[in-house]
């Protein structure tokens, strides 16, 4: 660079009638020049259109799903009359008809059955649960009044968080105007608050909205992800390190390497059709379980991980082993306390896009049955279990207007658990990493 | 001497990969005969090693139903909730006809009733009592956005608008041409100057069967030629009748009928096919075409008016009833009044109640467990 500056110097000076070479130079420096510039502002284009489409994508996602963390309750006074609750087996009293009754109790003008009907329809199917809740943790004296904030219906919560309007005629909302009226007295009496969702958290898939929640998806890719990250690391390691330290470069190797970049682009369903035919149907496993999973996830995840792995070995330099071998150490010994340290920053690299990608993935479940509506939250590796990303394909596809919000908080949870997952692995790298 | 080796690699490699690929489906099918096989002699030791919840596959239709009965049922019952998948009607009676035992689904889900084929292949495998239930009705829409008029159209409108060949218009009986129509004014001078644009399901789906045999065939049959042909030359029939045109005017929208929705919000002049429950969820935005004169309102729907509706089932196997635990009390919670009733909590989620006495014949079918027999199917 300085040499051509100083050439162009001379050239200038020493201007004589033949054409040299510094002159064609500077002739097409200008182009030159124009035609870094134009390829830097795509550059720069290109990385501006990509973070476009990462913040619109984020924002609509926040904007959509932000609403799902409130959540809206109803303040209800419940009388406990004499005999309402069952003294031998408190938990199987009719806890829906006490709750009914308290609701009449407040809107005693109500005593049409079809006026009935549409009052209850205001307050979940989940403040009977509520109740029976309190009153068994909590065993109340008889005749006493007591003022409990139950979860009110999706159609209310939706109605309060603005998604439907007041003003539009009757026929066009899921309320009618005498629902309405209900509303606006509970709001007038300050009875109606909108809340933190916790059941979202702590809460199993429902069909109900308000009563649906993430934490059973977020517990089965937990399990999931245990078994692909305790099966395809040590597995996916171990592989790459033979294959690029000790096998011997023949024919099978080269067959088997190919094998793996290949595998690695194989479309993931492919691994669920295997994951049905071997581990269902042959080994008897059972279904919709996270240990199926899991196992099927750890194959597609295999090769991701060795071919990260066997580049992460390549790059360690040469005379770092040269050097453990002069002073004498066995073969086993280079690998062990001098290669693979160095190379285990990058390993977790690949092992992160590994996980990332099983953390994601639903095609090779929908085989093995994890595409399935589970209420109960998973105890362990073989109770059946959902996913995250299931979860969200399930509620989008559901026709209640109160899980649109719910999918896109769902989303953030997913990349809050994947943003998550990924931070210990960076803190993990950074741990291990080392510069020369 | 090593690119000789990698080509030769490479080569072997796609043998191996494409023999694998090719063998996936038969390796499968094989370890299941091995296992239907086995089956006869392990049956008692398989259900030993118990499950202690109900598993539960089928159509996408019935599930956001029986998913709200397992809920209940869950709440309300000692027993676990039992596990939904869906997996679709046809995919439902594959896993459900697989064999007797844990590893097998103890109910399947179906959006149309089972076939003979299906039942034999249950007997093949050792299910040889298999108990229908009809569970309600499901109506197919055809809804626009609410920017627009609402249509009113009648099947044969629709046939004449969406099958791939029509009747010639100008020649005589028997004579098709491909489909000529691009607006409905064209198709019926009393429907409006738009463009035919209709946003439906794909193949795969019950939804699309349903509306292909309910709409489009019973549209097709107006024309008495059309009508004599279904007993003559029933495939010909059923190409004309059911095969969509593909020229644009009929658009796959894809399973997620949320998303048609949407769809129509942002395009008033398109035309959407979903299940009824979506628009019921979403009146604000849609509204139901009248169809044959008739609105799709539930209770047009309950007493059979609305032409566009089918009914919905599920299939129990008897064997598992007593083994896996709950079985029968799910049953009772299905057909009892307060989940699939007239004001039960099913009729809330849009599934379209049957008339009383059916509902007491299926209720005592489920008491008895009464087995359906292949040959009446």
């Amino acid at each position: 660079m300085i040499k051509s500056t100083k050439k162009s110097v001379v050239g200038s000076s020493a201007s004589s009638g033949r054409i040299k070479a510094i002159d064609i130079v500077n002739k097409g420096l200008k182009r030159r020049y124009r035609k870094e510039k134009r390829f830097r502002l795509y550059g720069m284009l290109s990385i501006l259109a990509s973070v476009a489409f990462l913040a619109f994508l984020l924002t609509s996602i926040v904007f959509n799903g932000y609403s799902a963390f409130l959540q809206t309750y109803i303040k209800l006074d419940v009388p406990l009359e004499a005999g309402m609750i069952d003294k031998q087996e408190p938990g199987r009293s009719d806890f829906q008809g006490i709750i009914k009754s308290a609701i009449r109790s407040y809107y005693p003008e109500v005593t049409e059955r079809q006026d009935k009907r549409e009052l209850y329809a205001l307050f979940s199917s989940g403040a009977a649960f509520q109740l029976r809740d309190t009153v068994l943790s909590n065993p109340p004296e008889e005749g006493t009044t007591l003022s409990l904030w139950v979860l009110a219906d999706d159609d209310v919560d939706m109605l309060m968080k603005g998604h439907m309007k007041r003003d539009v005629p009757e026929g066009s909302r899921r309320l009618n105007d005498k629902q309405l009226r209900w509303i606006e007295r509970l709001e007038a009496d300050k009875r109606v608050e909108k809340r933190f969702n916790t059941t979202f958290f702590s809460a199993g898939d429902s069909r109900e909205p308000e009563l649906a929640g993430i934490w059973g998806a977020v517990k089965g890719s937990i399990y999931t992800m245990l078994v692909t990250l305790a099966l395809s690391f040590p597995i996916g390691i171990c592989a790459a390190v033979y294959l690029e330290e000790f096998a011997p470069k023949n024919l099978a190797t080269d067959f088997i390497e190919v094998n793996i970049n290949n595998l690695a682009a194989v479309p993931s369903i492919v691994f669920g059709l295997l994951g049905l035919a071997v581990f269902l149907n042959f080994f008897g496993m059972p279904r919709s379980t996270p240990l199926v999973g899991g196992i099927v996830l750890m194959l597609m995840t295999l090769p991701t991980i060795i071919i990260a792995s066997r580049a992460a070995l390549k790059a360690v330099p040469p005379s770092i082993r040269e050097a453990a071998l002069g002073v004498g150490s066995s073969k086993l010994q280079v690998v062990a306390s001098h290669v693979l340290p160095l190379a285990l920053p990058g390993m977790l690299t690949g092992t992160i896009i590994g996980m990332a990608q099983a953390l994601g993935e639903t095609a090779p479940l929908l085989m093995i049955g994890m595409v399935a509506f589970i209420v109960d939250i998973p105890g362990g590796f073989t109770d059946p279990a959902a996913v995250m990303p299931v979860q969200i394909y399930l509620w989008a596809d559901s026709p209640e207007r109160a899980f649109v919000e719910r999918t896109s908080a769902a989303i953030m949870v997913l990349l809050a658990f994947l943003i998550s997952m990924n931070a210990v692995a960076v803190v993990m790298r950074k741990r291990f990493e080392r510069r020369w | 001497m090593t690119k000789t080796y990698s080509m030769t690699a490479l080569l072997l490699m796609l043998a191996g990969f494409l023999s694998v690929v090719g063998c996936g489906p038969k390796a499968d099918q094989a370890a299941k005969d091995g296992q239907a096989a086995s089956e006869t002699e392990q049956t008692g030791e398989a259900i030993e090693s118990a499950r202690d919840y109900i598993s539960v596959v089928g159509s996408s239709t019935v599930y956001p139903f029986a998913t709200v009965v397992a809920e209940q049922f869950g709440k309300t019952s000692d027993f676990k909730t039992p596990k939904i998948e869906s997996t679709g009607s046809g995919g439902g009676f594959k896993l459900f006809a697989a064999g007797v035992g844990v590893e097998h689904p103890d109910i399947t889900n179906a959006s149309r009733r089972i076939k003979k084929s299906e039942c034999e292949m249950c007997a093949e495998n050792g299910v040889s009592e298999v108990v229908e239930l009809k569970i309600g009705y499901d109506g197919i829409v055809m809804a626009n956005s609410k920017k627009a008029e609402p249509f009113k159209v009648s099947r044969k409108d629709i046939f004449l608008a969406l099958a791939k060949e029509v009747p010639d218009p100008n020649g005589e009986d028997g004579t098709l041409v491909a489909n000529p129509y691009t607006t409905w004014k064209e198709v019926n001078p009393e429907l409006p100057e738009v463009k035919i644009e209709v946003l439906g399901p794909p193949p795969t789906s019950g939804t699309r069967d349903a509306f292909v045999e309910l709409a489009m065939e019973a549209g097709a049959k107006e024309f008495a030629w059309i009508k004599a042909l279904k007993k003559e030359d029933k495939d010909k029939f059923k190409q004309i009748s059911h095969t969509v045109r593909e020229d644009g005017a009929y658009v796959e929208a894809g399973e997620n009928d949320n998303l048609i929705v949407q769809k129509l919000d942002a395009n008033p002049d398109a035309l959407g096919v979903f299940g009824f429950s979506f628009l019921d969820q979403n009146k604000d935005k849609v509204q139901g075409s009248f169809v044959d004169g008739v609105e799709p309102a539930f209770s047009a729907i309950a007493d059979g008016s609305y032409p566009l509706s089918r009914p919905l089932y599920f299939y129990v196997k008897k064997a598992h009833v007593g083994t896996i635990p709950g079985m029968q009390e799910y049953l009772t919670e299905f057909t009892s009044e307060k989940a699939w009733g007239d004001e039960g909590y099913l009729t809330e989620k849009g599934l379209i109640p049957m008339p009383k006495e059916e509902r007491e014949k299926y209720a005592n079918v489920a008491m008895e467990l009464i087995a359906v027999s292949c040959d009446e199917l």
